[in-house]
């Protein structure tokens, strides 16, 4: 530690670290120094100047937010001369303001109603030219935001925190002198700018100017009721504040600390949960009385909804609907067995629900069919590295990546997907100069902050990463010593990598080999290098050989282990990470536990005083064909949407019609739902206690911030009555006594309850109540001992593009959607923003099938065919189409490939080969198009 | 014929000896009896220097004489524009047309006769004087900086070699190393001439001792003052100069990168830049192992767009980065961490251009001129109301009343001197009791005014002290970069203040108001530019507030400027009704028959003056309003 300074503050002697700023000093002086413009997270603005301080010996009054202390410094923070120059300052500043705190929404929170309040000035005594009421219009274009600049008092926070936080500079000073103001370049609307629509802006804005639109008139602070949980989202795990009044939701912050996304939110974070208050959310038990077909639902929303397979759903007691769901499944477990039961648990809801609904699969209904869509998203990840290194999670924390030296992200659109992980990655780039390299066919936003991106064809990864391996080891720039300490297996993996040479790489990637070399030299030279990855590299029929291969690269540089590096899943859902954690999977009990183990098998069966049986059960594809021949008869599906999210859809349309009886636990009436033959109201995110696992293992508190709607529960109160009908008593108080019986089971979990998850949470594993959790994996040791080297050849997609589906079709996430957008789409300013699925063409695949952007493109693949708008793009790669999954209106998984990789089980969503031609019905409206990129 | 502007042919210079020897081979060239037409083709050209350079051409090509004729930058004296010498004799001629040009090429050229109705009148004696030398414009200057300036062809990086050119630079790379040049710089007390006076070696010094790669070395180029262009008289007459002391510069500090932030309103400095850049580089004077010493530099032009705060250094680096010009708070300073957060030294134009002659002539040398504290030369801009507008170098030291009346030639028209205003919107208004005061930081400071980049305005009898304090504040508020509360908001109120008073609605009490507003900006304004901004008006409220007083107290403007204090009236007794002042009127307020004695309604009357200074028999005169 460096050598403390003494400087004396209001005639006290202080002494503090050399380099801290006067104001940081005075703070610790117990001096609170005004300021208008200073915000901790983003470069002192200075420009205020309501913070000066006197220095002796010094001309000027100096700005305590940036000067730094000295020795032997002198400093007065009250002196006349310095209280007379910052009630100057207040003067001018009040002499340009809108002074209407009579209806704005920040009055009471509002920075410049203290200062003049504690200064006792209630109006300028400069009378000259202001800013008359609406000299500035008050700006209301987008969906989300009001800016209302004739509040502004030009501090720039919002324009530091777009600049430094998000990477945005969507908005600047505009004009010089008296006329400055905040703008966007040109004054264009914010939705025609790079604004994504984060809301930092809002958060950091000391007074009125800046405001979200749900909130406006609907209360002041101080009359919200603040609850901080998890956001519902992506796996990123962000902490929401979400403000409430009169049970509805107002408005969501988050803090700028002690959380994983450090004061930032992504727009469904921060604007994205107002569903919670739909008018469409399930109230009340539904129960489809029979009657004819009506034919396939459409549309967005789920109103005047009929049922699928016929008849009208009704409402009814929740006594009715539980008596008929354990009648019905006993039925159907005494005529064909237990295994003829499949259930789906659900990465959006609760570890705690996870837990009880595998319990329940296992214990009440006796099989292990139990899945969930972590199957369709990262079961190649979970295989993979618990093969390579034994244990199937992000292997380092969120917070190392800004440290590294060098990222290399493959299969991960990361700004879209995960909002928060893309700032990490940008802030490792622009702050800490890290080296990025981008491996993905599209040309995602990171690659324009990349120094390599390789275009690679998609479904070759594995001849990518081995090509570069290949010149790791030929230019030796392997570690060495790692791989002999610390891996085994090497010698057979090193003969396959070493076939593939830059040119033979070139010939099957298309990634030119000069391109390939240097991505190998700058991975390998890093002193620590990060691989990020998601559902590109995993959803495909070699989505395991992928991620093996990703574990080898990481292996043979040392990169694993170590704090900044690692192999690094990124997980899709809020709770998918959970829901694998607890065992929602076919194979395995809560952490990672194998059925077939007869001596854990033993453990639960005594824990859970139940017989188990020791026979995997069917993954989420395996247990919808089921039903084609029977092999399946019934299904409790909880919070998940499978006729949308999974691959081929008109197929597992027919296997939901199929099904004798299906039981559906959902917030809204999903497209699925609309199959089933009980319907139950589930209590949303907001609505109950629980935990959470983000992506980076990071076990996180739910709190409950608004009573569920009508009659709707949390999904375990509604398992544990299910199970009691059946016979089965789950004598659970809380979720928090449910992690109990979780910790007590799960040795990853072991020191887990909901007291010690107070705060920032803890990453497992967390073996025993004193242990502090644990930032990254693999130190010193594997969890299996030694990382495993696998030889990976590549392999061909399952379904390439030829004469009859000339064009291949991949599939992603976009940033305002989520999943199969029973959530996202029914919020009305992501809506507005992105109403409509789409397609993506390049420019020479557009003009060789005379369609022009906006105009309505029909998509055919062996499964079927739907409707989208183009978006013509360089985006894409030539040869290669882009949709979205979020739409029904024009759902991918019509299209796409349930061909399955052999070990994960998980389909080829990612490419699959299609036919594009020109729809009749001419021009509609495409989805928005691609913004300007500064 | 158009000057070829292309790249010089030139071989690579590879070592200080190829140097000295292409040196020596130029000077034995030259013939000291050749013939040389010296025009100045930069600011003149604005006079038709164009013109009259054609015309020279022609003529001497007719005549097959052996006439150099040189396009050189500006000679300095611009009230006489266009200025031309004509060497080996000296003959000064100002105010040519091209119709005077065969007879000048007739005598002069090609008999070395003046010719007589074109030579320099000096007003006190009426005598004309043939030498450039002789004039008094000339005699009183000490030219370093502008040495070059209208000697040289500034697109002939030859011209410059064979004057010393590099030299210095040959003499830095090999016989002294990086801290040798900074102590020679600092033992010269070189300060810096953009305006703040820092010593240039203690910014080099601190730049050197800084931690970071690559370095950066910026010539702050940025010449925003109104009525400034000494910057620009260098880069367009002397590019050279600049850039070699630049390079010098960048070794002594480390750095490998160069800009140049030039405006993007001078045309001709980005030109002649350009060219001159192109042709070091292929000489192997910039660029990679310069001069076989190891030491590579590279400079890059960055033109700005126009925002005056931009010359303050870290709005300089804002916008280099590509950002808007704003200033960011300091420390860290540039010196520390500057473009792209590395460690950056910004120099201004004529800084640099002082450092090649450090360098061959010793810090010793330097440091002779001047005063104690205040070394050297300076350039200033002459401008205002003095007979001898234009650039002028002098020593440190010397009196105001000697740039004003000796090198100015005093006041035009026969009208008295009030004031004279250095250092632009940063500076201050010094009264004629303070004449004697010499040119040197800490004199002009104690005042209350500045040094500056080198503005100097002279005002006269007629020129309002208000009204010019009104005109700065009214720069600065549209230069003001609009950050910081004290220069965004607090110079428009003092704006409106000074406003209110040159329309006669001032108060007593709005002159407190306008001093606490002063104190607390410069006392809180986060840059320079809002710092100094106050300067102008509490100089004049210092020594002139009676004017501001009669403003309030009387609703007189007493030099008769401000328009609503004033009313233009027709003098019955001189007027000879010849209708001159209705035809310019622009309002039609002026009527009247021919030859009987006009009228002026003063309800249409937009006080432009046109009629005062169109009339022929002084018969418009200007009054204090009558309320």
């Amino acid at each position: 530690m460096r050598e403390l300074v003494t400087l004396t503050i209001d005639g006290k002697e202080v002494r503090v670290q050399p380099g801290i700023t006067i104001y940081w000093a005075a703070k610790a002086a117990g001096v609170d120094i005004p300021h208008l413009c200073y915000g901790e997270d983003i470069h002192p603005i200075s420009s205020c100047r309501l913070c000066v301080v006197e220095v002796e010996g010094m001309k000027n009054l100096a700005a305590s937010c940036t000067y730094p202390v000295s020795k032997g410094m002198v400093v007065h923070t009250a002196s006349e001369r310095v209280m007379k120059a910052r009630r100057m300052n207040l003067e001018l500043i009040l002499s340009d303001h809108e002074i209407t705190c009579i209806t704005c929404e920040k009055s009471g929170s509002c920075l410049l109603e203290k200062y003049a309040y504690q200064f006792g000035i209630s109006e300028s005594v400069f009378t000259g030219e202001h800013r008359e009421r609406n000299e500035f219009p008050i700006l209301e274009e987008n969906p989300f935001l009001v800016r209302d600049y004739n509040k502004c008092i030009l501090c720039g926070r919002c324009v530091s925190a777009c600049a430094e936080l998000q990477f945005d500079s969507a908005i600047d000073y505009a004009e010089r002198g008296f006329k400055a103001h905040i703008s966007t370049a040109f004054g264009r609307p914010l939705q025609d700018t790079t604004c994504e629509f984060c809301g930092r802006c809002i958060s950091v804005c000391p007074v009125g100017a800046l405001t979200e639109k749900e909130r406006v008139r609907k209360g002041r602070e101080w009359e919200f009721q603040v609850t901080s949980t998890i956001c519902p989202y992506c796996g990123c795990g962000c902490t929401l504040e979400m403000h409430t009044k009169d049970g509805k939701l107002i408005k969501v912050t988050t803090p700028a600390k002690g959380t994983v996304s450090r004061g930032n939110l992504c727009v469904k974070g921060k604007f994205g949960t107002y569903y919670i208050n739909h008018a469409e959310r399930l109230t009340m038990p539904l129960i489809r009385k029979p009657g004819p077909v009506k034919g396939t639902p459409t549309g967005k929303g789920t109103s005047g909804a009929g049922a699928a397979k016929g008849g009208e759903f009704v409402e009814a007691s929740w006594d009715e609907a539980l008596d008929l769901i354990a009648k019905s499944l006993r039925e159907i477990k005494e005529k064909h067995g237990p295994n003829a039961i499949g259930g789906l648990s659900s990465a959006k809801c609760t570890n705690e629900e996870n837990y009880v609904f595998q319990k329940f699969m296992r214990a009440v209904v006796g099989t292990n069919n139990v899945d969930h869509c972590a199957r369709l998203c990262h079961s190649s990840t979970v295989a993979g590295l618990a093969k390579a290194f034994g244990s199937g999670a992000m292997t380092n924390a969120i917070g190392e990546l800004r440290y590294a030296d060098c990222i290399f992200v493959t299969g991960s659109n990361t700004t879209e997907a995960h909002p928060i992980i893309g700032l990490e990655v940008k802030a490792a780039v622009k702050k800490h100069g890290a080296t990025l390299i981008v491996a993905d066919p599209r040309e995602i936003d990171l690659a324009g902050v990349a120094a390599l991106h390789l275009r690679q064809r998609s479904g070759t990864d594995v001849a990518l990463f081995n090509g570069m391996m290949q010149v790791i080891l030929s230019e030796g720039l392997e570690d060495g010593e790692f791989i002999e300490k610390r891996t085994e297996d090497f010698e057979k993996f090193k003969s396959v990598v070493m076939q593939y040479t830059p040119e033979k790489v070139e010939k099957i990637t298309g990634v030119p080999k000069e391109k390939i070399i240097q991505a190998a030299r700058l991975y390998a030279r890093a002193e620590r290098a990060s691989i990020i990855y998601s559902m590109g590299i995993t959803q495909h029929t070699t989505g395991t050989d992928n991620v093996l291969s990703l574990a080898n690269l990481a292996m043979v540089t040392g990169n694993v282990g170590k704090r900044s590096t690692g192999v690094n899943p990124l997980r899709g859902q809020n709770n998918v990470q959970g829901a694998c954690d607890l065992g929602a999977l076919p194979n395995v009990y809560p952490g990672y536990q194998q059925v077939a183990n007869p001596q854990l098998q033993e453990k639960f069966e005594k824990a859970w005083e139940a017989s188990l049986s020791p026979v995997p059960g069917l993954t989420v594809v395996e247990m919808l064909h089921g039903a084609e021949d029977g092999s399946i008869r019934g299904m409790y599906v909880m919070g998940e949407n499978p006729f949308l999210s999974d691959p081929n859809v008109n197929r597992v349309k027919k296997d939901l019609e199929a099904l004798e009886f299906l039981v559906v636990q959902d917030i809204f009436l999903s497209e699925t739902a609309r199959y089933a033959d009980v319907v139950l109201p589930a209590a949303s995110f907001a609505e109950k206690d629980g935990t959470f696992t983000n992506t980076e293992r990071r076990v996180q508190l739910l709190r409950k911030v608004l009573d569920p709607p009508g009659r709707a529960k949390a999904d375990w109160q509604i398992l544990s009555e299910v199970a009691g009908r059946l016979g089965y008593s789950m004598r659970y108080n809380s979720s928090a006594n449910i992690m109990e019986e979780i910790a007590s089971l799960t040795p990853i979990y072991g020191g887990m309850t909901h007291d010690r998850l107070q705060g920032f949470g803890l990453q497992w594993p967390c073996p025993d109540k004193e242990h502090p959790g644990t930032p990254f994996l693999h130190k010193g040791m594997f969890s299996r001992g030694k990382g495993l080297f696998s030889a990976v050849e590549y392999i061909p997609p399952a379904e390439e593009p030829d004469r009859e589906y000339p064009l291949l079709l991949t599939t992603g996430r976009i940033l305002y959607h989520f999943h199969t957008g029973t959530m996202s789409r029914r919020v009305d300013g992501l809506h507005a923003i992105r109403p409509d699925g789409f397609v993506e063409i390049h420019p020479d695949d557009a003009a060789a099938l005379k369609l022009s952007d906006g105009e309505l493109a029909r998509l055919t693949s062996r499964r079927g065919t739907v409707t989208a708008k183009t978006v013509v793009t360089e985006r894409s790669r030539p040869g290669t189409v882009f949709m979205t999954f979020h739409y029904r209106e024009a759902a991918a998984n019509i299209l796409t490939n349930d061909a399955l990789d052999p070990v994960a089980k998980i389909p080829e969503f990612k490419v699959c080969a299609v036919k594009v031609e020109k729809a009749a019905g001419g021009k509609g409206k495409a989805g928005k198009a691609e913004k300007i990129r500064a | 014929m158009p000057k070829d502007r292309k790249t010089q042919d030139v071989q690579r210079i590879d070592n200080p000896k190829d140097l000295e020897a292409l040196r020596e081979k130029l000077r034995q060239r030259r013939d000291k009896d050749q013939v040389r037409i010296r025009i100045c083709m930069t600011g003149c050209r604005a006079h038709g220097a164009e013109e009259i350079l054609k015309a020279f051409q022609e003529e001497v090509g007719k005549r097959k004489l052996d006439a150099e004729i040189v396009s050189t930058g500006c000679h300095g004296f611009c009230a006489q524009a266009p200025v031309l010498v004509v060497d080996p004799y000296g003959i000064f001629y100002g105010g040519v047309s091209p119709e005077d040009v065969p007879e000048i090429v007739s005598q002069t050229v090609e008999k070395g006769k003046p010719v007589e109705r074109l030579l320099y009148t000096d007003p006190s004696s009426g005598k004309t004087i043939v030498q450039a030398g002789d004039v008094p414009f000339y005699k009183n200057q000490q030219k370093v900086v502008l040495r070059n300036c209208g000697e040289i062809d500034p697109t002939d990086m030859l011209q410059y070699i064979e004057r010393e050119g590099y030299a210095a630079l040959a003499k830095a790379l090999t016989q002294m190393d990086p801290e040798t040049v900074i102590e020679e710089v600092t033992e010269s007390l070189l300060r810096g001439r953009g305006g703040a006076g820092f010593p240039t070696g203690r910014k080099w010094s601190f730049a050197r001792a800084a931690a970071g790669e690559p370095k950066y070395m910026i010539c702050n180029a940025d010449e925003g003052d109104p009525g400034a262009f000494m910057d620009r008289a260098v880069l367009e007459g002397d590019p050279h100069g600049a850039i070699e002391g630049m390079a010098i510069a960048a070794y002594a500090i480390g750095a490998s990168h160069g800009y140049v932030y030039v405006r993007a309103e001078y045309p001709i400095a980005v030109e002649h830049l350009k060219k001159a850049l192109a042709d070091a580089e292929a000489m192997g004077l910039l660029g990679e192992n310069i001069l076989g010493s190891g030491f590579s530099f590279r400079i890059k032009i960055k033109k700005g767009s126009g925002a005056f705060v931009c010359g303050e250094e870290t709005a300089l680096i804002a916008s280099i980065e590509g950002k808007r010009g704003m200033p960011r708070p300091r420390p860290p300073f540039p010196a520390q961490s500057g473009v792209w957060g590395k460690p950056t030294s910004i120099n201004n134009v004529e800084t640099l251009a002082n450092v090649p002659l450090i360098i061959l002539n010793g810090g010793k040398w330097y440091s002779g001129i001047g005063t104690e504290k205040s070394k050297g030369t300076k350039v200033f801009a002459l401008a205002g109301k003095v007979n001898n507008t234009g650039l002028v170098e002098v020593p440190m030291g010397i009196t105001l009343k000697e740039v004003v009346f000796a090198v100015g030639g005093g006041i035009p028209d026969g009208r008295s001197f009030k004031a004279v205003q250095t250092g632009g919107p940063s500076g201050g208004c010094i009264p004629e009791s303070m004449l004697d005061l010499p040119v040197d930081y800490e004199s002009l400071a104690k005042v209350g005014a500045i040094m500056g980049s080198g503005g100097m305005i002279v005002a006269d009898d007629r020129t309002c002290m208000v009204d010019i304090s009104r005109f700065f504040m009214d720069f600065i508020q549209d230069e003001s970069c609009g950050k910081c509360v004290p220069c965004r908001i607090g110079t428009k109120r003092m704006l409106e203040i000074l406003n209110d008073i040159c329309e006669g609605r001032g108060t007593v009490e709005d002159l407190q108001t306008l001093e606490d507003l002063a104190h607390s900006i410069k006392d809180t304004a986060l840059c320079g530019l809002g710092q100094t901004a106050p300067n102008p008006v509490l100089t004049t409220l210092k020594y002139f507030k009676d004017e501001y007083l009669a403003h309030i107290e009387e609703g007189a403007c007493p030099a008769k400027v401000c328009k609503a204090l004033i009313q233009y009236r027709i003098i019955p007794e001189a007027c000879t009704g010849c209708g001159a002042c209705i035809k310019v009127c622009p309002t039609q307020a002026i009527t009247g028959e021919k030859k009987e004695v006009h009228n002026i309604a003063q309800e249409k009357c937009i006080k432009c003056g046109m009629c005062y200074s169109t009339c022929r028999f002084d018969a418009i005169e200007v009054n204090e309003k009558s309320t």
